[in-house]
């Protein structure tokens, strides 16, 4: 490889030049294959040595699809002291926290214990990395807040698990992913939304996820290009889903945060879930009111990747669909489709919306002061 | 045009570049098969350090199943969001007619013209005996 690094890195801004922004998609990763191991019940350590993970997903070593860069990461994003793009807190803090003044950085982690067959294994692997966060994160920068992973698979242990943290202030949302064995409204999945609701927590489905069935609804796709589009195909069926099972009715003070898989798709799904229940209403009779409205009061979304239609005025017009109250800002940090704060937003906004967007929906949305 | 003395040729040998800032401005000067070529080192998309990207080459399609691989390592691919871009004239490959990296012209002098010429040295102690290169700005 002949990458070279410049001698001298430019001095980061100034603080203060920059007002205060939340990032809520940063994806803290492992330094070591083994950086769990302290935070894993012997048995287990020995399980992962001689039998490894199992995931539902057919093709074992690796995701789908070889990303778009090593790690899917940014190639600056590589910690001076070594390890993966992502693992070193000192380097974030440099890279990411202190130049860009995030006051509020949500942690996803992502390849942790979802989607593993084992479910026992999945549990203690999602638990681990919880700790793990608290320990090598959150407890070490205030400015993290932990997302609860869990055994999306296994209703009952997620919402054991999240029980567990209920309270703890170190973590602020639980995470699922969005490609699941079954759609997310289904049953099996309604233990870990009742604990939420519970904890006051909001649920995030992040894009991913290793669900074992093709990653895009008309099978598996020649190019990593469309798996990335894929997403949005994803989670639209999720959302569906949440909407048309009776989720949202069932928990109504049940929050949900869409992240990574655009929003510029919100509002036609909406309009087609409408029209369609018009006609079809007495299949669905739990399903009380139009699926918008669910939407639109207990659904959030995060911003990267940003669409970037090429008339502002179409960009404006979704958002005014959705609500600027809705949107959280997101970097994807260390990922390689990384939005960089200060080149997302279009001139065109109002203060009061520019603040909302960058910091004060996430401030509210997740309970920070 | 200001002309900048930025290393001794063997301290750039082919397949290396440099990364300095003059005036100000972040720029990479690459050395591929024995040519230099100059680029301002910030994406013109959402400002990564483009340079610290890979070379690749380009790939084109005539048509789908076919594929041509050219310019093997005269692209830059960014590292962030990977927009190529023509490391000889800056051009982008995504959307050429409206994003292009300032390219630097950059090129070897010898020793004797440097010392005499209209040059600013950039820390370079310059020696009548070598070869250096040069980037114009
Ligand atoms: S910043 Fe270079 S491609 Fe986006």
């Amino acid at each position: 490889m002949n990458i070279q690094f410049r001698e001298n890195q430019e001095a980061a801004s100034p603080l203060t030049t920059k007002s205060a922004i939340a990032d809520c998609d940063i994806h803290p990763a492992r330094a070591t294959r083994t950086e769990l191991y302290p935070y894993l019940a012997k048995r287990w350590q020995h399980h992962l040595e001689i039998y490894g993970v199992h995931a539902y997903q057919g093709m074992m070593e690796g995701p789908p699809y070889p990303k778009a860069q090593p790690n899917a990461s940014r190639r600056d994003a590589y910690p001076p002291e070594g390890g993966p793009q992502g693992s070193s807190l000192s380097f974030m803090q440099e890279q990411l926290l202190d130049p860009n003044n995030v006051q509020l950085g949500v942690l996803n982690p992502l390849n942790t214990g979802q989607g593993i067959r084992n479910h026992e294994l999945s549990a203690a692997l999602c638990s681990a990395i919880n700790d793990w966060q608290i320990d090598k994160w959150t407890s070490k920068d205030k400015r993290l807040k932990a997302s609860i992973v869990v055994g999306n698979e296994d209703g009952l242990s997620a919402a054991a698990e999240i029980r567990e943290r209920a309270g703890d202030k170190n973590f602020v949302q639980v995470l699922l992913l969005s490609r699941n064995v079954e759609p997310l409204g289904q049953r099996r999945y309604w233990p870990i939304y009742q604990a939420a609701e519970e904890a006051g927590l909001p649920v995030g489905v992040h894009a991913f996820g290793f669900g074992g069935n093709p990653i895009t609804p008309s099978g598996w796709p020649s190019y990593y290009i469309e798996e990335m589009v894929g997403h949005s195909q994803c989670q639209q069926s999720a959302l569906a889903s949440l909407v048309l099972e009776g989720v949202f009715e069932r928990f109504p003070k049940l929050k949900m945060v869409m992240i990574e898989a655009g929003f510029g798709w919100a509002p036609s799904l909406a309009w087609r879930l409408d029209k369609a229940w018009q006609r079809l209403r007495s299949e669905v009779p739990h399903v009380k009111r139009p699926p918008s409205e669910y939407i639109r009061e207990q659904v959030w979304w995060t911003t990267q990747p940003m669409e970037d239609p090429e008339r502002r005025e179409d960009l404006f017009d979704v958002i005014k669909w959705i609500g600027w109250d809705r949107l959280l800002f997101a970097t994807d940090y260390p990922h390689w489709d990384y939005d960089e704060p200060s080149r997302v937003l279009p001139a065109g906004v109002s203060e009061a919306n520019r603040e909302a967007f960058y910091l004060g929906n996430a401030k509210k949305l997740y309970g920070i002061n | 045009m200001a002309r900048h003395v930025i290393a001794a040729v063997d301290e750039l040998p082919p397949g290396t570049r440099k990364f300095l800032e003059i005036d100000g401005r972040p720029i990479a000067v690459f050395n591929i098969k024995g040519e230099y070529f100059g680029l301002m080192n910030r994406c013109p998309h959402q400002g990564a350090a483009l340079c610290e990207g890979p070379l690749i080459g380009l790939a084109q399609s005539s048509n789908p199943g076919e594929i041509e691989y050219t310019k093997l390592g005269e692209i830059i691919r960014c590292p962030w969001h990977g927009w190529e871009f023509d490391i000889r004239t800056g051009q982008s490959y995504c959307d050429p007619r409206r994003f292009r990296v300032k390219a630097y012209s950059a090129h070897v002098e010898p020793g004797a013209s440097v010392v005499k010429g209209p040059y600013v040295a950039e820390t370079i102690p310059v020696k009548v005996e070598s070869d250096y290169v040069v980037v114009e700005l």
